[in-house]
């Protein structure tokens, strides 16, 4: 697993190369004008072969601090592209993964790529219009495929996998239909299988969080969410058991995330919800953007919860309990505006949550800030 | 993904295509009393128009649109419009074409992307087709079958989620993905940067159903809110101040899709320079196209269902140049950069020979100027038809 195992060679193309590692803020990054000081500078871009497309969660990051790597996975269209960068954001190598043909008029789209951290081993998951592919985590040897049924769908249903999470030692990803599918992963080789098919949810899943279990009983580990805005709350296990739904209120819930039992979700009306994962109760409710949110990421260090909309908006939130009631508490840390770029991913590029990334529709480049 | 996206890309494409041969029609309106036989006069203009739209709007054409289908790649859409175009006596060389085909959807990429919500596409669609109506106010049959389509369109889209809006803007933003050609009345307005990037403002009127950000809002175990904070969004954002009518008749509210185009305003495209996704993008249209069948299965279906008149008697085809002179017209052809080329679909011979005969048939029905060609088979036939479109 390491850099050069990304097929080369790279043609670093470095966008204003007179800013340097110090980086300047121009009407491409801007911070909210008339309020705190800065807190974090536009750090220099990572060239994209394609445009990343207009999906959610269009962003994966792999930290490998031992390696003193970043992994970033973004789908272009038929095609996603996976990049390693030194710190400082030095493109080192680049790969590209393709869906896998299978019977179908026109070239299969990738709905979705994602790095799942399990117990023994890193797994590179692809989802698309035809299947799920899972690779080894440097996306050169694919190690499972899993061909969607589209059985039941009727001839106005677009088929498709998307929402991928890793739960423990299951990696689990979402369908059309509203099926997760949880995939038992072995600590080595390719003997992965399917072990259980959750139902839950009637339409598309959008997105799926994890959490490790806390130790205790009966605790929440995994959300799912789904284009008409329903969450699943579950506990995961040999078998996986539904605790919650929370239902939704007419808007599909693009993007869920899952810290210390609380869940924050974002949805296509620009609000962001925080829920109790033990009870399902809505206790903090933020007008958070004016157009859909297209992805949320937690570094799960400090609680900072980071929301990303298609109305250009990065904003970050500092998630908490309060001492006396225990209730969720939410706290608005920095909003970060990327000038005319309707924002399609977004991630922390470490845990503290003092860098983050971004990808836009159309954009073929991958934006990096970081705090000063 | 979606495959309910075509009839809402080909009406949009198909309501902006009108939008701009009527501006170049009356800019090159010369009064009928005074007009020399090769001038564009009104009466011209609207029977242009009149066969256009009742072509277009042809049931039988409606109903291939409707099924459920993927979409298909830009060239084979564009097929489809250069024939919808000289559907009358207008002819179109083919630098005109391109430039039509690149206003056509530069315009509705922009209406796409600034669609507040997903949903809001609709009313974008109903937008092109009030402006339609007003074209033929005149034709009484061709009204109706507008408004039959309009009552298709309520039917199938009506009872749509907003989740799977979503999926058809996603669908629709991956066709126009990477396309970034400038148009000169979008610099002029500034809602297109100098890099061909569409302006999004962070400013003016949320979408219906969402809130102007910048409220959190606590609450506790009963649902009680105990605390509200304010925070800095960094937008300057309104209430919506109402939703658009989805009705037959209404107030769309929405004002992306109504016609922007006037007599005053000469809309000229510039090409943008290669950029670097470019690349990527030629990398495809090189490549043996394996949908070439397929499109050509599309393209069969799709025009099989136009039923277009052919002028009756000895008329020549007027000529439309979306240029302001037919130098600047022949300059564009010579200097189009190759990776924006709307190559005619590369096939092979087609190994479906009931397919090729039905093309053959269908493309029969265009008027070739020149003079009959020599040929060996029927196949070679409509490779050479093709070419000529």
């Amino acid at each position: 697993m390491v850099a050069v195992d990304l097929e080369g060679p790279y043609e670093p193309r470095v966008r204003r190369a007179d800013l340097g590692a110090t980086g300047v803020t121009s009407d491409l990054g801007r911070g909210l004008q008339g309020s705190e000081p800065r807190m974090f500078r536009w750090e220099r871009s990572i060239p994209l072969r394609g445009s990343a497309a207009a999906l959610c969660n269009n962003l994966s990051v792999l930290q490998l601090p031992a390696r003193n790597l970043t992994y970033f996975g973004v789908v272009h269209g038929p095609s996603a592209q996976l990049l390693s960068a030194a710190p400082e954001g030095v493109p080192l190598a680049q790969r590209q993964l393709h869906a896998k043909e299978g019977a179908g008029v026109s070239p299969p789209l990738i709905t979705q790529v994602h790095w799942c951290v399990l117990p023994f081993r890193v797994l590179l998951v692809l989802t698309s219009h035809r299947g799920i592919q899972m690779y080894e985590s440097n996306g050169y040897t694919m190690v499972y495929w899993h061909a969607l049924d589209s059985g039941d769908a009727s001839p106005v249903q677009a088929v498709f996998a998307r929402g991928i999470a890793a739960s423990g030692h299951f990696i689990c990803v979402g369908t059309w239909s509203g099926r997760v599918l949880v995939f038992d992963i072995p600590a080595k080789g390719p003997n992965i299988v399917l072990s259980e098919e959750l139902a839950g949810h009637q339409t598309p899943i959008t997105d799926i969080a994890t959490e490790p279990a806390q130790g205790q009983d009966c605790v929440a580990d995994m959300v799912t969410a789904d284009d008409s805005g329903l969450l699943c709350v579950w506990r995961s296990g040999p078998e996986f058991t539904l605790l919650t739904r929370i239902p939704g209120f007419g808007v599909p819930c693009p993007s869920v995330q899952l810290w210390q039992g609380i869940i924050a979700a974002g949805y296509g009306n620009g609000q962001v919800h925080l829920y109790e994962a033990a009870t399902g109760n809505l206790h903090v409710q933020i007008n958070a953007h004016a157009r859909a949110i297209c992805a949320l990421d937690l570094a799960p260090e400090v609680g900072k919860l980071l929301s990303a909309g298609e109305d250009t908006f990065v904003h970050i939130w500092k998630l908490s309990r309060s001492p006396e009631s225990g209730y969720i508490e939410v706290e608005h840390c920095h909003g970060e505006c990327v000038s005319d770029t309707q924002l399609c991913g977004a991630r922390f590029c470490d845990s503290s949550g003092s860098s983050f990334a971004v990808t836009g529709y159309d954009l073929a480049e991958i934006r990096r800030f970081s705090s000063v | 993904m979606s495959v309910r996206t075509l009839p809402l890309l080909f009406l949009n494409l198909g309501g902006e295509m009108l939008y701009i041969l009527d501006q170049r029609l009356r800019v090159q309106n010369i009064p009928g009393d005074k007009a020399r036989k090769d001038e564009w006069t009104e009466v011209d203009r609207k029977r242009v128009l009149n066969d256009i739209i009742s072509t277009m709007f042809n049931r039988k054409f409606m109903e291939e649109l409707f099924k459920p289908q993927e979409l298909y790649s830009k060239k084979a859409l564009r097929t489809v419009y250069e024939r919808l175009a000289h559907a009358s006596i207008m002819k179109l060389n083919q630098a005109s074409m391109d430039k039509l085909y690149d206003l056509m959807t530069m315009a509705f990429k922009y209406q796409v992307l600034l669609c507040p919500r997903p949903k809001d596409v609709l009313l974008v669609t109903f937008n092109h087709l009030d402006t339609i109506k007003g074209f033929i106010q005149d034709s009484p049959t061709i009204l109706q079958q507008v408004d039959e389509t309009f009552r298709q369109l309520t039917e199938i889209y009506g009872g749509l989620s907003a989740g799977e809006f979503q999926l058809i803007r996603q669908t629709l933003l991956i066709f126009f993905q990477d396309l970034h050609i400038r148009v000169s009345m979008f610099l002029k307005d500034k809602v297109q940067n100098n890099n061909g990037r569409f302006v999004l403002p962070v400013s003016g009127p949320v979408p219906w159903g969402t809130e102007v950000p910048g409220l959190i809002r606590m609450f506790n175990n009963k649902g009680e809110e105990v605390k509200r904070i304010e925070f800095k969004h960094g937008g300057n954002y309104v209430p919506a101040p109402k939703e658009g009518s989805f009705e037959l008749y209404g107030d769309r509210v929405l004002k992306l899709g109504t016609n922007m185009y006037s007599v005053n305003r000469p809309v000229e495209t510039h090409m943008s320079g290669s950029s670097k996704n470019l690349a990527s993008r030629t990398q495809e249209n090189i490549a043996p196209n394996p949908l070439a069948k397929e499109e050509l299965n599309f393209l069969a279906r799709l025009m099989g269902g136009m039923e277009i008149k052919k002028p009756s008697g000895p008329e020549p085809g007027f000529r439309l140049n979306l240029f302001t002179t037919d130098e600047e017209e022949e300059q564009a052809a010579l200097t189009r950069p190759e990776e924006l080329s709307y190559e005619v679909i590369n096939i092979q011979a087609t190994q479906d020979q009931q397919r090729s005969e039905e093309l053959a048939r269908i493309m029969g029905e265009f008027e070739i100027m020149e003079q009959p060609r020599l040929s060996t088979s029927k196949g070679d036939d409509l490779l050479a038809m093709m070419d000529e479109l």
